[in-house]
């Protein structure tokens, strides 16, 4: 579901966040966050959801952008949804934060070489091949992945799929 | 139809297990009407239709619960929000599937506006033939998510029990607002074990009410500090219950207040500190007072564009302190200094205790001279009732003590202004969705939660019409309501604009033209009907219609056409640059 303003290359002026929301798993909640959004305005640029750890409890990951007002209000929107548990914005905290990307990319025999250079310093992977075409698998954090795209557009994308950020809080900072 | 003499049989072997027990196997429509028993409520609005036939068949014998039959569900959603407002429990609603949810809708977008307790029951299809466009589906949860602040669409017999009361709660604490709870056809047949739950655990969700006692005594020192305090006061105070404490520590340490649309009657009018309304259509000296204080003490009141006006100009020279039970509420439109989240029940005895008495006698000098020099106006006109007048005789004949009901439109706006609120809960009106057609509904539903109190329902032609059908419900259950119509034969509030901002053009704004005749509309019914067309016939309508006390009063107030509300602030314009009157 990852989208627009990066896709295109443009950058936001407003600074990004990752919201980190654990919820109750039922499509009465993920409606009432996706309708949160839209009904007040506030953009989404990825979004994902999946189990949590605990059964019945799912973690949506958002990625969203804004100044500190619209984020305080985002949070405190999203904490106000009854099956909302805990709404963490990770911005402000040491994060890991991966993205996956499956991009299907033209790789005529001219060009294949140099695709899959591009792939080795991603440290990407191909993972479908055809005469005409590599399906490349890339994991990274956002910029990572947009990175990515960005060199293999000259080569002719066909189709990319995204599957929008995943976060948690990084737990050693290196210190003790 | 009698299907529960099926379930009974199936019945007696579980019973006669469970005999012992708490616990029962009942049938959906059973568990419901049980459950609503133990959760407290004694009145319902409701609607029949196919989807809840069989709640119907069980209310057949109920005698606990008093079931209401509207004439319309949109009517019913605003009964149940009037009954809500004016006794402080939460509003019950009955609807089918389909259009009988869908009429709700206007009712809950109200409610959710004004954070008003409500819930809301919808029948479903069954469940197998949910989503397959069966007759009279409609996705209820869908429509009224963003109006709702939690629904529930029961899959499974065995939790309607647990939604039930985890609705109610939902409902009727933290920040209050409508809850939605659909009951697929299937569900209502079932069964399932009763179990006479007694508590609701939603650990997801945990409002918070106590404020933060190093913030409080911050924003009390802030406010003993002051030269120009002004309290700000809206319908937080009115749900939170919490008009005693606010009088006492205004009254003790004399801070001018001054309360939206939504917090009238939280602090008695009567009193020396009230300024009366602030806003769009506040008086002179509330929107200066606002203008000029030096702290802004926002309680339970959250901003809202018709009263702060124009961002830039609102309050510009005060530091501010927002009490609300909604950090989403606080600094959403205006940044403030210190934010306190908490009831304000809990917290403003917590704010008297750490206050000491500001020096406001130069303040009060300053706001007595305005009182003076730009009071509410009430105009004369020879032979003609004016509005303001009208609504100056409504107060004086109900001593300032009914339970008002306004609709929307100038004649709220004039009732706001010129009614003495003396009383918490005693002003219902549509603050925040605007509802035209709210009024009447609404004080269907404060007259048969309060039986004992008179409740006069201030209403325009226009707004009136768009329920006044509801005249059939007033009658059957002999609601004694006071209906005024201000009836100046306009969409008046709309023809003032057109005036003001649009050259005189008045598109589609008039009425006079096909307006029924009000007293034979009410006679129609069954009601009584009265008509008044010049000041004098004014007191003799009042006192007959007074006397009225076994079904609902029309009274036509025939009042002056052209008439304007003032002060307005114009949108987009700063609260202290108001029209005061009509220039000649
Ligand atoms: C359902 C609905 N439709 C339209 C409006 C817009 N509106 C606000 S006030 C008003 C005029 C109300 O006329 P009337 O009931 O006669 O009251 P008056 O202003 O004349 O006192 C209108 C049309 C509204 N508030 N609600
Ligand atoms: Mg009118």
């Amino acid at each position: 579901m990852a989208n627009n303003a990066q896709n295109n290359g443009e950058k936001n002026e407003s600074p990004k966040h990752t919201i980190s929301v654990l919820v109750e798993h039922n499509f009465n909640a993920l409606s009432r966050i996706v309708g949160l959004f839209s009904g007040r305005g506030f953009e989404i640029d990825s979004i994902s959801f999946g189990h949590g750890q605990e059964p019945g409890l799912a973690r949506i990951t958002i990625t969203t952008h804004g100044d500190e007002q619209i984020i305080e209000q985002i949070t405190k929107q999203l904490h106000k949804i009854v099956d909302v548990h805990k709404v963490t914005d990770l911005t402000y905290e040491p994060l890991v934060e991966r993205e996956l990307a499956l991009i299907k990319v033209y790789a005529p025999p001219s060009s294949r070489s140099e695709i899959m250079q591009i792939v080795n310093v991603f440290r990407a992977k191909i993972i479908d091949i055809s005469p005409e075409k590599l399906t490349i698998e890339i994991t990274g954090n956002q910029d990572k992945v947009d990175a990515s795209i960005g060199m293999l557009r000259q080569f002719g994308i066909v189709e990319v799929a995204r599957t929008g950020s995943v976060a948690l809080k990084r737990e050693f900072q290196g210190s003790t | 139809m009698k299907e529960s003499t099926e379930s009974q049989e199936v019945k007696t072997e579980q019973q006669a297990q469970n005999e012992a027990g708490s616990s029962r196997e009942m049938a959906g429509h059973e568990i419901f009407v049980e459950t609503l028993r133990d959760v407290g409520v004694d009145t319902i609005f409701g609607y029949p239709g196919g989807a809840v036939l069989d709640i119907y068949n069980t209310l057949y014998d109920e005698t606990k619960i008093n079931h209401i039959l509207v004439r319309h569900e949109q009517a019913g959603t605003h009964a149940a929000d009037g009954y809500a407002r004016s006794t402080g429990k939460t509003g019950v609603v009955l609807a089918t599937s389909g259009p009988g949810g869908t009429n709700t809708v206007t009712g809950i977008a109200t409610a959710s506006m004004d954070s008003i307790p409500l819930v809301v029951f919808t029948g479903q299809v069954p469940t197998d033939l949910i989503g397959n466009d069966a007759f009279q589906e409609a996705d209820i949860v869908g429509i009224t998510r963003p109006i709702t602040k939690h629904s529930y669409l029961v899959k499974d017999v065995s939790n309607l029990e647990k939604v039930i009361h985890e609705a109610f709660h939902i409902a009727n604490s933290g920040r209050p607002g409508p809850v939605v709870v659909d009951l697929p056809k299937d569900m209502i047949k079932q069964k399932a074990q009763f179990r006479g739950i007694d508590s609701v655990e939603l650990p997801s969700y945990k409002p918070v009410t106590k404020g933060h006692e190093t913030q409080i005594a911050k924003a009390a020192n802030m406010i003993s500090e002051a030269e120009r305090p002004l309290f700000y006061v809206g319908g937080g105070v009115t749900l939170g219950d919490a008009s005693k404490e606010l009088t006492k520590l205004a009254e003790k340490y004399n801070i001018p207040v001054t309360t939206t649309l939504m917090g009238l009657g939280t602090f008695p009018e009567s009193k020396s500190q009230s300024l009366g309304m602030l806003g769009m259509h506040g008086t002179w000296y509330a929107n200066m007072a606002t203008t000029e204080c030096d702290v802004l003490v926002a309680i339970g009141a959250r901003f809202d564009d018709r009263v702060t006006g124009r961002l830039d100009g609102f309050s510009p020279k005060s530091k501010k302190i927002h009490i609300d039970i909604d950090p989403a509420c606080i600094s959403k439109n205006v940044p403030v200094d210190i934010p306190i989240v908490g009831d304000v029940k809990n917290v403003l005895p917590t704010l008297e205790k750490y206050m000491r008495q500001p020096e406001v006698d130069e303040w009060w000098e300053t706001l007595n001279k305005w009182q003076e020099e730009h009071p509410l106006e009430v105009p004369q006109k020879d032979g003609v009732i004016m509005p303001q007048y009208m609504i100056e005789k409504l107060s004086e004949a109900t001593k300032g003590e009914a339970i008002v009901v306004a609709d929307v439109g100038q004649h709220q706006m004039w009732a706001a202004q010129h009614y003495t609120f003396n009383y918490p809960r005693s002003m219902l009106s549509s603050g925040g969705l605007g509802t035209m057609g709210y009024g009447f509904p609404a004080a269907m539903g404060a007259a048969v939660g309060n039986p004992d109190r008179e409740v006069l329902c201030i209403t325009g032609d226009g707004g009136f019409q768009m329920t006044s059908y509801e005249l059939a419900t007033a009658v059957e259950y002999q609601l004694p309501i006071k209906i005024a119509i201000m009836n100046n034969g306009y969409l008046g509030m709309v023809r003032q604009w057109q005036e003001l901002f649009y050259e005189k053009r008045y598109s589609h704004s008039t009425m006079k033209s096909a307006n029924p005749d009000f007293v034979k509309m009410a006679e129609s019914y069954g009601a009584v009907g009265l008509r008044a067309t010049t000041p004098e016939e004014v007191d003799p309508m009042l006192e007959k219609a007074m006397k009225v006390d076994d079904r609902p009063v029309v009274m036509d107030f025939v009042v002056d056409e052209e008439a304007n509300c003032y002060p307005m602030v114009p949108s987009g314009a700063a609260l202290y640059e108001m029209i005061e009157s009509d220039e000649e």
